[in-house]
């Protein structure tokens, strides 16, 4: 695995391939959206998708810990797929995560799906974090002012054409401002970075990190000011 | 042989009828008691003779109450036998209520259906599995004395043929005076489907009635005038003898193979038509209002020519059709029979057709199919045994109905022929999978969907459970389509939404017969407008092209072997094949012959498996991962009907390893991983088995948020549970269909010692029709990766490594902003589109 470095207000970090971002100067982890218990989340809609999605998820946040040994983890929200999630956990695998944040400073952003602190986890529960130049959030701020900032929310995923096609992968997405990054959780779909609320967070562009086995594949995005603009009328159209 | 009783003989009689032997037949085994198949052509008056048992025993003992179901797999077919059933009952006076129910009859008659049902009854296997499922079936179905099912051989096989025999047992179960009656076109296979039709699994217990009379079709190969193409599949250099030939007719029906086709070739003879001959254009993209109005205007005589796909396979009678034309090859030697059947209808007149072969292969193929025709044989698999998902769903409705006993249940599944083979274990494990999920890690207790009582009965959990099911019911899972609208007009049918995804504002398009511009999307639709210029594209839709068969493949490889059967064939391809004898050899009857050479770079591996598209396309995957275990660094694949063929870094040698039969072992493991047809199949297995649910029309918005990706589901069963019985599901349907392992084993143990392999400096003339196929597929995985990095590498390349990514994208908080872009910089498209551009440069 060869993460790609990025710097960002003067910091510089790595992006690793498999999704997650450390932070070497603050020894810090940051992962998004693991949508934990997602599967069970379903179940108990009716729909009864194989229960293993946390396992998997803990399973291969797991080695990532082992390799960044991080003194400090961020989870940028909507680390649990609801509110009740953290209390439907089975046991193994709550065992299996307190080992995970056992000895390390946890931060807990809040997000839509999770707006309350996970039921008897270690750690602290934030709207937001600022921490050096970085603010982390869980949904981006589409504004300037928003500084320097590391989200989650979106799942961006991109498409590469290729001699054989397009292959599409979550990506990371970043600017000169911000980092966009790709979802961590074996459940969680991914949104085209071509998307108006993503393409509004990026309005002049980026570049998109593909994850791939080894390491990012990147390629630069342009513009997306006008998928911005252009798409907003057509969805409001829609609802009257 | 009996005779008819009167009123009917009289009625025959009148309309100078004589009553045929078959329909003496199946009144015979009616009086019998006995089930009866009937396998007769097309136009034998097969409709009429599954019903004359019912009529007449209405007329003899006339009572009121539901007398037979007829099930049919068109909706359209049942609602017209509805309208030709009525005239005989209303001319003889016989007093008997017919009525028909599909998704579209509306819920009051459907109310006072279950209410007051009619004599007889014609629906679809959906409408009935949901009429099944209902707490009052019983009563409904309990005076039942047939059901006749219609095209048993377009259902038997088929998800939608699983779900029906399933349905068959519960109104055996519930009708225990109910006789079971077939009809079918000619099978290869007549002792399956009598299987299928008979109420234990046993063809003894069916009386078989076949109609064997009828003249031969009358088959002839219309070549172009031009040259004869080396590729291709479309067959539209033969439109203007095509044309020609629809001039000479009255009425002909022009069939191709896929929608896109059927689109390029409505477009190409509208092009020819200086006569105006009205031509129209049907397939099963189109809206159903726009198909009847074809049917309707060709049922009237008003049209000269009909261009269309497998949607008009089965159906009514046209009555005047007298010539068909089949466009490319036709894959088959049963649809060419059915499709030829078309035209005429009678049995006594020979029918009339033409092959129209779109490259030099299918020359070949055509030659091998009027053999075929000419030796009386038929093709075609036998049905694959039935489907888990469809039994998960069968089990779930069972219990909807009423509670049943497990025991008794696998008892009753069992007697289905489709599901005669079953074990007990993957029973209980469907029926798992329905109570909880079937997990190995029990965390769904509190979420059953269904519970046993203290006897052992198994009831749903509660009514939520029930009205899921209803919903969900069926076993036709569509890929997303979106409509196509004209701006402020009509809808014209639709596209699937991969397609639409890769249209751009201007971009045309060929649908309906018309070209169109795109021009947005809206939630759930494409918004297009008449005209464009530059190249109009064509809609592609997954899964539309038929394999070619087995026993055509034979003959294919039969013709290529003999020399002396080339003087059949046509001057250019008897050139081509001597060509080919002359540059490397042919392939042989029995053997593979495997032909190896560099080109661009690359070495190039051509085989002439001649397993059909399916199975070339699982063979070729499994190649490649054998070369890329054996460090041949494969780099890509393709597979037409005909050959495999693959490219690597290295050159291929040892072909008996390459081609050894454990190539189904460990590569096929990790295919499945990997493989976006076994994904595809396990989307439609979660689906129906009622993992997922399905989508439906105007819920789509909000369902889109809720919905979760099959493919994340699969990838986790797979690591955690790989014996899960939805993964198992997926594997026996690779095996026996979507994927056609079935065929590669076949295919690899006839081989073994017979591979002849040929290292040659250039390519040879009979791989040229493959390497310029279209759709080439690639190594997923690994290789996905190595495109991503090459395409990287490519945009760097080309600007010079200003497009390099340093690590930083400048605005450092001690460095002023950057200065912003031009505009006409900010207009510059996603990197997507530029790396298309390099794309086309480079290949």
């Amino acid at each position: 695995m060869i993460s790609a470095p990025f710097h960002l207000a003067g910091e510089r970090l790595a992006l690793d391939p498999a999704g997650v971002l450390f932070w070497p100067a603050q020894r810090l982890l940051a992962v998004a959206d693991l949508h934990l218990e997602k599967g069970s989340h379903f179940a108990g809609r009716g729909q009864l998708v194989p229960p293993f999605d946390t396992r998997d998820t803990l399973a291969r946040l797991a080695p990532l810990l082992r390799r960044y040994a991080p003194e400090r983890i961020v989870f940028l929200g909507d680390s649990f797929h609801d509110g009740g999630g953290s209390a439907r956990m089975q046991s193994a695998d709550r065992t299996a995560l307190l080992r995970l944040l056992d000895g390390r400073d946890v931060t807990w952003v809040l997000g839509n799906h999770d707006p309350v602190a996970p039921d008897a986890l270690p750690g602290t529960a934030l709207a937001e974090l600022r921490l050096g130049p970085l603010t982390f959030r869980h949904e981006g701020v589409p504004d300037n002012r928003a500084g320097f900032e590391l989200s989650g929310h979106f799942h961006p995923k991109a498409s590469m054409t290729t001699r054989c096609g397009p292959v599409t992968r979550p990506c990371f997405l970043a600017d000169a401002r911000r980092l966009l990054l790709p979802a961590f959780g074996s459940y969680t779909g991914g949104l085209s970075i071509t998307a108006p609320p993503i393409a509004a967070l990026f309005p002049r562009g980026g570049r998109a990190f593909l994850l791939g086995r080894e390491r990012l594949f990147s390629c630069a995005v342009g513009p997306m000011k006008h998928l911005a603009l252009t798409r907003a009328p057509v969805e409001a159209t829609s609802l009257s | 042989m009996g005779t008819l009783p009167e009123p009917f003989s009289g009625w025959f009689a009148a309309r100078g009828w004589v009553p045929r032997a078959h329909q003496l037949a199946m009144l015979a085994a009616a009086e019998a008691g006995r089930s009866a198949l009937l396998v007769a052509p097309t136009g034998g008056g097969k409709t009429l003779a599954g019903f004359l048992p019912t009529l007449v025993d209405l007329h003899r003992d006339p009572r009121p109450g539901l007398h037979t179901i007829y099930v049919s797999p068109l909706k359209a077919l049942a609602v017209d036998i509805a309208r030709n059933l009525l005239t005989p009952v209303a001319e003889m006076g016989l007093g008997i209520a017919v009525e028909t129910r599909t998704g579209d009859t509306p819920a009051n008659r459907r109310a006072r259906q279950r209410a007051t049902p009619p004599q007889i009854l014609l629906t679809t296997p959906e409408s009935l599995a949901l009429l099944l499922s209902l707490p009052d079936a019983a009563a409904l179905f309990a005076g039942l004395r047939s059901v006749v099912v219609d095209e048993v051989h377009a259902l038997a096989g088929s998800k939608r043929g699983d779900q029906l025999a399933l349905g068959l047992t519960r109104l055996s179960a519930l009708a225990p005076r109910m006789r079971r009656v077939g009809l079918s076109a000619t099978v290869a296979h007549p002792e399956a489907m009598a299987a299928w039709v008979a109420p234990d699994a046993d063809p003894a217990s069916v009386q078989l009635v076949r109609e064997t009379g009828g003249t031969p079709p009358t088959l002839d190969v219309i070549l172009p005038a031009g040259r004869l193409p080396w590729g291709g599949h479309m067959g539209l250099a033969s439109m203007p003898e095509v044309y020609q030939k629809l001039r000479g007719a009255a009425v002909t029906i022009v069939f191709v193979n896929t929608r896109a086709q059927a689109e390029l070739c409505f477009q190409a003879l509208w092009r020819l038509n200086d006569d105006n001959l009205p031509i129209a254009l049907h397939h099963g993209s189109l809206t159903i209002e726009q198909r009847r109005k074809v049917e309707a205007a060709m049922a009237a005589g008003k049209l000269r020519a009909v261009v269309a796909t497998a949607s008009l396979d089965l159906g009514i009678d046209w009555g005047a059709v007298d010539q068909v034309i089949q466009v490319a090859a036709p894959k088959g030697v049963a649809r060419l029979l059915q499709r030829v059947g078309r035209a005429n209808h009678r049995m006594d007149e020979a029918s009339s057709a033409f092959l129209v072969p779109a490259n030099r292969f299918e020359v070949i193929e055509c030659r091998a199919a009027i053999q075929a025709v000419a030796a009386g044989e038929v093709d075609g698999e036998p049905p694959r045994p039935g489907g888990l998902d469809v039994l998960a769903q069968h089990i779930l409705a069972t219990a909807c109905h009423a509670p049943f006993h497990p025991d008794a249940l696998y008892a009753e599944v069992t007697r289905a022929a489709p599901y005669a083979a079953l074990t007990r274990r993957d029973f209980d494990d469907t029926l798992s999978f329905v109570e909880d999920g079937g997990y190995a890690l029990s965390a769904y207790e509190r979420f059953r969907k269904l519970f046993r009582d203290s006897e052992g009965l198994v009831h749903p959990r509660n009514g939520h459970v029930v009205r899921q099911l209803r919903m969900n019911l069926g076993t036709i899972v569509d890929t997303p389509l979106l409509k196509v609208r004209l701006r402020s007009g009509p809808v014209l049918g639709e596209v699937e939404e991969w397609f639409a995804s890769t249209l751009e504002a201007g971009d045309n398009f060929m649908f309906a017969g018309r070209l169109l511009r795109y021009e947005r999307m809206e939630p759930m639709s494409v918004i297009v407008s008449p005209g464009g210029d530059g190249e109009p594209r064509v809609p592609a839709y997954g899964g539309s092209k038929m394999p070619l068969s087995t026993s055509l493949a034979r003959r294919v490889r039969a013709i290529l072997a003999d020399a002396r059967q080339w003087r059949a064939l046509p001057e250019p391809v008897q050139e081509w094949l001597r060509l080919q004898r002359h540059a490397s050899e042919l392939p042989s009857r029995d053997g593979l012959l495997v032909e190896t050479f560099p080109r661009d770079g690359r070495w190039f591996l051509v085989a002439y498996c001649f397993e059909g598209r399916l199975a070339h396309q699982t063979l070729g995957m499994l190649l490649t991962r054998r070369m890329e275990h054996r460090g041949l660094g494969p780099m890509g694949f393709l597979a037409t009907d005909y050959v495999v063929a693959t490219w690597s870094a290295f050159p291929p040698e040892d072909m008996a390893d390459l081609f050894a039969e454990d190539l189904l072992g460990e590569e096929l493991e990790e295919w499945m991983a990997d493989s976006s047809m076994l994904r595809r199949s396990f989307r439609n297995i979660a689906t129906i088995a009622g993992l997922l649910e399905k989508n439906h029309p105007g819920q789509e918005k909000s369902g889109r948020q809720m919905s979760m990706s099959s493919d994340l589901i699969y990838d986790v069963l797979r690591r955690h549970q790989p014996d899960h019985i939805l993964l198992r599901a997926t594997r026996a349907e690779a095996a026996a269909g979507l994927t056609d392992v079935g065929r590669i084993g076949t295919l690899l143990a006839r081989i073994r010692g017979r591979i002849t392999h040929r290292a040659l400096d250039r390519v040879s003339p009979l791989a040229v029709p493959a390497l310029i196929e279209e759709g080439r597929e690639w190594v997923a995985g690994g290789v996905e990766d190595a495109l991503l990095a090459e395409a990287e590498a490519l945009v760097e390349e080309a600007t010079d490594g200003a497009e390099h990514f340093t690590g930083s994208l400048g605005l450092d908080p001690t460095q002023p902003p950057p200065e912003p872009r031009s505009p006409r910089e900010r207009r510059r498209r996603p990197p997507r589109y530029a790396s298309r551009r390099l794309r086309q440069g480079v290949s």
